[in-house]
């Protein structure tokens, strides 16, 4: 166990990930993303990848930006509607794409981190999703069975971390992330702050550092907004 | 007041003070503008939020909080936060009481289609599978027909579906109906719509609540 798993540069952290691996990547939207690490694999060039994701960026930020190097083969994510170079990739051919409703991709991330090879639900009964699919009816309903995931690497964003790869997360950005640093078989985890060891209280933290090989500092995060809704003051 | 406005109000009347309720993006989202004052009701997100507040002003906006319709938002007093497995446990668990959810198709068993039209760009479900299956009641607001003039209520969805015979309640801007063991029952009709409008409009087979009209 390495008690200082802090690196410093990103490219580093990255260039072990290896053309045609699978990464699960924390995120929803863009709240949450780990924008370094996918910004190092951009310039990385890494490609072939499958990405499991519950949505793929926008065009020009995120995932998106793996998609514009055209170094992504296979996305499997709940809602990739924000992306243009998304649909031209998909509809020409290039892109292939496996839609998961977003309950079971995190139930699949989730399981796959935590040994559990597959598991029951109802969601998607009746549906297209439910093709090819064992079915089983327990209490009188139906249910399909659904397969854990895991990934060679996982790619998560923090708000903290200590030395060791305990992190807290930051509402809303915690969405995927800790499902996904449970299911890489090497965790990277970007942070806006490391602590030293003891400062973080041991009942704030979200994901132990267990799950956790590599941990770095980022800075200047951008946090792009899709939908920026205010209302005004009144008065 | 405007096509969508009407059916919106009248599906506020289905919250009850106390409920746990997931609104679906788009019209079923007006709704949270509408909830009486009084009432304590908690709205949960997908995303991992349970306590939605109002949008915020620019001095509280916050990227790292939003909503599963990607918009920045606030939390109320007793808002949690909480991991998409997490989010999704108490909708499949069936803590939620309450989905409002916007639809393209109800079929008269009450199966639903609202995620996907072949020929056109896909998008995904995001979490409508998983709301339909887990929330106690799943209620569906849409227009009652499409831009063509078309029924939107169906013998059969033509759609892809997004669940089979899970809604409870559809509220349009014509009529209610609600979904029993003997099939889909008329209950209420809209202010300025008439029996026979219904009757013309839907697709479905339909019976007429006991003492309607």
């Amino acid at each position: 166990m390495a008690v200082n798993k802090v690196m410093q540069s990103f490219s580093e952290a990255i260039a072990d990930i290896g053309d045609a691996n699978t990464l699960i990547v924390g995120g929803f939207g863009l709240c949450g993303i780990p924008e370094k690490s996918i910004m190092a694999l951009r310039d990385r060039g890494t490609k072939d990848l499958t990405v499991v994701s519950n949505n793929c960026g926008v065009d020009n930020w995120g995932l998106g930006l793996l998609l514009a190097g055209k170094q992504i083969k296979k996305m499997v994510s709940s809602y990739v509607g924000e992306n243009k170079i998304f649909e031209t990739q998909y509809l020409s051919g290039e892109l292939e794409v496996e839609l998961v409703p977003q309950g079971t991709l995190a139930e699949r991330i989730r399981a796959g981190g935590a040994g559990i090879p597959a598991f029951f639900t109802q969601s998607g009964v009746g549906t297209p999703i439910a093709e090819g699919k064992e079915q089983r009816v327990f209490d009188g309903r139906t249910y399909i069975m659904e397969r854990g995931i895991k990934g060679d690497f996982a790619l998560v964003k923090a708000w903290k971390a200590d030395t060791m790869g305990n992190l807290v997360f930051r509402k809303t950005s915690r969405n995927f992330n800790p499902l996904a640093a449970m299911a890489g078989k090497i965790t990277i985890a970007e942070v806006e702050e490391i602590v030293q060891l003891g400062e973080l209280d041991p009942d704030e933290i979200h994901t132990p550092g267990i799950y956790v090989k590599r941990v770095l500092l980022g800075s200047n995060y951008e946090k792009r907004i899709e939908r920026k809704t205010v209302r005004a003051v009144i008065g | 007041m405007d096509v969508r406005m009407k059916i919106v109000k009248r599906a506020v009347k289905e919250i009850e003070d106390g409920m746990y309720i997931n609104l679906g993006i788009g019209m079923p989202t007006l709704a949270a503008n509408e909830i009486p004052e009084d009432f304590h009701v908690m709205l949960q997100s997908e995303n991992g939020l349970l306590g939605i507040g109002p949008y915020p002003t620019e001095e509280q906006l916050d990227p790292d909080l939003i909503n599963a319709g990607k918009e920045t938002v606030t939390a109320v007093k007793g808002a949690a936060f909480f991991d998409s497995a997490e989010s999704f446990a108490m909708i499949r668990g069936g803590h939620i009481d309450l989905a409002i959810l916007g639809g393209m198709e109800v079929s008269e068993n009450g199966d639903l289609a609202n995620w996907i039209i072949p020929g056109k760009m896909v998008k995904g479900m995001g979490g409508a599978m998983d709301l339909v299956h887990g929330v106690k009641k799943v209620i569906v607001v849409m227009e009652h027909v499409n831009k063509m003039g078309e029924s939107k209520i169906k013998k059969q969805c033509s759609l892809p579906l997004t669940g089979q015979r899970v809604v409870k309640r559809l509220i349009t801007d014509l009529a209610v109906f609600d979904f029993t063991e003997q099939g889909m029952v008329l209950t209420e009709v809209m202010e300025g719509a008439t029996l026979e409008d219904i009757q013309a409009k839907t697709e479905a087979a339909f019976t007429i609540k006991e003492g309607l009209q």
